[in-house]
C-alpha cells in the first residue's frame, strides 16, 4: 500500500483485509500497523502522542513491535453550510447561499467546503485556524455595526423549553447511553467504509428507530446543578440529528465519491460518465439535510476560488 | 467478572445535604480496562454520579480526579494499578461544585494570567514565522500540557494561595512562550512573574511532576524561569 494514499482508501484496505479473514488476534478483528522500520528516534522525535497511545491503551512499544489498529470515524466530513466568513448560509428566494446573519459556525461542525467528499489531513486546521479567525474578524466587524437586536419571535424558547420538559417528566425508558451506543453501532455497519445501497437503506430505518427510541429516553438524574446526565441525554438527541443527515445524505448519493464508496456503484476508472464511479454530471452537488420533514436540497459546489486560478477536478489516481 | 468496590466522594448541592464517601460495586468484565470506563459503567447504574469526561483518551484533560490519593487522569489510569477499595475524591483545594467536579475558576484565571498566546509585534511574514529544528526543541515537554490542573491542585502552596500563585501549571505555560524563539514578550513575562507570590510560592515540593499524566515536568520549567530572573538581575 502507499504511505499516502488517502485515509478512506487506506482504511478500506483495512476493512477488507479484516473481512476477508485475514486479520490479527484470536476473533481476527483487526490488523497491525508495523512502524518499528522508522526507528525508535524518529517514533519518539515524530510521534510521541502515536507512541503514548499505544503504551497507554494497547500496552504495547511501538518502537518495538506492531499495534493494533481498526479504521474508525474520525472527523465530519460535511457540516452546517457556511461562507468563508463563518456566516451560515442556506438557500432562500432562489439564492443557495443567502446569509442568515448572527448565525456563525466554525471548525468541525461546520462545512466551509474546502474538504469536498473526503478527509485529508491537517483539514481540521483549515477549519479552525482559518476560518475560526475569518469568523472572529467577521464577527467584531458586524458588532461594531450594530443598533440593537430585533425582537424575538414571540414562543422563541418553547422548542427548547420542551426537550427540557421532557427530560424533566420522565418517569421510565432507556438510558441515553444505551441508544448511544446502538447509534454507534448502527452508523459503524450502516455508514461504514464500505456501502451498499441495501445496506444504507436499511441503515435509514435504523437510524430512524433510533431516533424514536431517543424521544423516549428516560433521564434518571432531575437535580439542577451540574447535572451531566442530563447534557448526555440531550447529546443523544443531537446525535441523531447528525446521523439522519449522513444516513439519509448517503443513502440518497447514487454514485461514487471520496470516502463514500457504495458496491453497486463503483466503475472502472476509464468510465466515460463515472470515473471510478464518481459522475460529476449528475452528483457534483453538495446535499443538504433539513431536519424538518427529514428532506433533502441539492445545492451547486462552488469551483471559483477568490484569489487562486481555479483547479478542474480530475479523475482521482495516486 | 471481577467485583471492584469503590468509594466516591458525593456531594450535590440541591439535596442540602453535607458531602459524604459512598461506598459503591461494580461487576466489570475486563473489557472495562481504564477507570473511567468503570466510572460510565457506576454512572449507567446511578446517573446521578457526576464527572466531567470528554475524548476518553488523554487529551482533552477533562477527567482529573483524585484516585487513591494521587491526582490523575480517569482516562489513563489503568483499572488493573488500582487497589481495592478504589477512592475517587474531586482534585484538592479547589471549590467542589459536585461529586467530583470542581469550579475551575480560580485555575484558569492564574493560566490567562500569563498571557498564553505568542506576542509578536513585526509584521508576520508571508508564510510562517520559522523555527530551526533546535529552537523547536525547546518547546518539547511544555507544549503537551493538556491544562487538567492535576499539577496544580497537587501542590501545596496553590492550595494555600490559588487566588496569588500563579501554580504549576500556569507557569509551565509561562515558560513555554518564554521559550518560543518566535516570542518577543520575554521581558515583561519576567516581569509579571518578578513577586513574591507569584513565582516564588514555588518550594520545590515536587508534587506537580509526580502526578503529571502527561510525563511533565513543571518544577524544571519553573527552575529556569527563577534562574532567567537570576541572570538578568545580574
Amino acid at each position: 500500500m502507499k504511505d499516502l494514499a488517502p485515509r478512506d482508501f487506506v482504511s478500506r484496505c483495512m476493512d477488507q483485509e479484516i473481512k476477508e479473514g485475514r486479520g490479527c488476534g484470536p476473533d481476527k478483528e483487526y490488523i497491525v500497523l508495523d512502524m518499528t522500520h522508522l526507528g525508535a528516534d524518529t517514533i519518539m522525535k515524530r510521534l510521541p502522542s502515536v507512541f503514548e497511545i499505544g503504551h497507554n491503551f494497547a500496552n504495547v512499544d511501538i518502537t518495538k513491535e506492531p499495534i493494533p489498529v481498526v479504521p474508525t470515524i474520525h472527523y465530519q466530513m460535511g457540516g452546517v453550510p457556511t461562507n468563508v466568513h463563518g456566516q451560515v448560509v442556506a438557500p432562500k428566494d432562489g439564492n443557495p447561499t443567502a446569509i442568515l446573519h448572527g448565525l456563525y459556525a466554525v471548525g468541525e461542525c461546520s462545512c466551509v467546503s474546502v474538504h469536498g467528499a473526503n478527509r485529508l489531513g491537517t483539514n481540521s486546521l483549515l477549519d479552525l485556524l482559518v476560518f475560526g479567525r475569518a469568523a472572529g474578524h467577521h464577527i467584531v466587524k458586524a458588532a461594531q455595526g450594530f443598533g440593537s437586536h430585533k425582537a424575538l419571535p414571540p414562543g422563541a424558547a418553547e422548542f427548547t423549553q420542551a426537550r427540557l420538559a421532557r427530560l424533566q417528566g420522565s418517569t421510565s425508558g432507556e438510558y441515553a447511553q444505551d441508544v448511544a451506543n446502538d447509534l454507534r453501532k448502527a452508523m459503524q455497519a450502516h455508514a461504514g467504509v464500505f456501502r451498499t445501497q441495501a445496506l444504507m437503506d436499511e441503515g435509514v430505518g435504523k437510524v430512524k428507530q433510533l431516533a424514536e427510541r431517543a424521544k423516549a429516553i428516560h433521564l434518571g438524574d432531575k437535580s439542577n446543578v451540574f447535572n451531566t446526565a442530563r447534557i448526555e441525554a440531550l447529546e443523544v438527541d443531537n446525535l441523531m440529528e447528525s446521523a439522519l443527515a449522513t444516513m439519509v445524505s448517503a443513502a440518497a448519493r447514487h454514485e461514487c465519491r471520496g470516502a463514500h464508496t457504495v458496491s453497486d456503484y463503483e466503475r472502472p476508472i476509464d468510465d466515460a460518465a463515472a470515473p471510478n464511479g464518481r459522475n460529476d454530471a449528475e452528483w457534483m452537488r453538495h446535499t443538504l439535510w433539513y431536519s424538518e420533514g427529514n428532506r433533502l436540497d441539492y445545492k451547486p459546489v462552488n469551483l471559483k476560488p477568490l484569489s487562486v486560478e481555479s483547479i478542474p477536478p480530475k479523475v482521482r489516481t495516486f | 467478572m471481577t467485583e471492584r468496590v469503590f468509594q466516591i466522594y458525593r456531594y450535590d448541592l440541591d439535596t442540602g445535604e453535607k458531602p459524604r464517601m459512598q461506598t459503591l460495586s461494580v461487576s466489570l468484565d475486563g473489557s472495562e480496562r481504564m477507570l473511567l470506563d468503570a466510572l460510565m459503567k457506576l454512572k449507567a447504574v446511578d446517573p446521578t454520579l457526576s464527572f466531567r469526561r470528554s475524548c476518553r483518551e488523554g487529551v482533552c484533560g477533562s477527567d482529573a480526579m483524585n484516585i487513591n490519593g494521587k491526582n490523575g487522569l480517569a482516562c489513563l489510569t489503568n483499572m488493573r494499578t488500582l487497589k481495592d477499595p478504589i477512592v475517587l475524591k474531586p482534585l484538592p483545594g479547589l471549590p467542589v461544585v459536585r461529586d467530583l467536579i470542581v469550579d475551575m475558576t480560580d485555575f484558569f484565571k492564574q493560566y490567562h494570567s500569563i498571557k498564553p498566546y505568542l506576542v509578536n509585534d513585526e509584521i508576520p511574514p508571508e508564510k510562517e514565522r520559522l523555527q530551526s529544528p533546535e529552537e523547536r526543541d525547546e518547546l518539547n515537554g511544555l507544549y503537551e500540557c493538556i491544562l487538567c490542573a492535576s499539577c496544580s491542585t497537587a501542590c501545596p502552596s496553590f492550595w494555600w494561595s490559588p487566588d496569588r500563585f500563579v501554580g504549576p501549571a500556569g507557569l509551565l505555560q509561562a515558560y513555554r512562550f518564554i521559550a518560543d524563539s518566535r516570542d518577543q514578550d520575554t521581558g515583561a513575562r519576567l516581569d509579571n512573574l518578578e513577586d513574591p507570590y507569584r513565582l516564588f510560592r514555588c518550594h520545590t515540593i515536587m508534587n506537580c511532576v509526580d502526578v503529571c499524566p502527561k510525563g511533565l515536568n513543571p518544577a524544571g520549567a519553573i527552575g529556569k524561569i527563577k534562574e532567567l530572573m537570576v541572570r538578568r538581575a545580574v
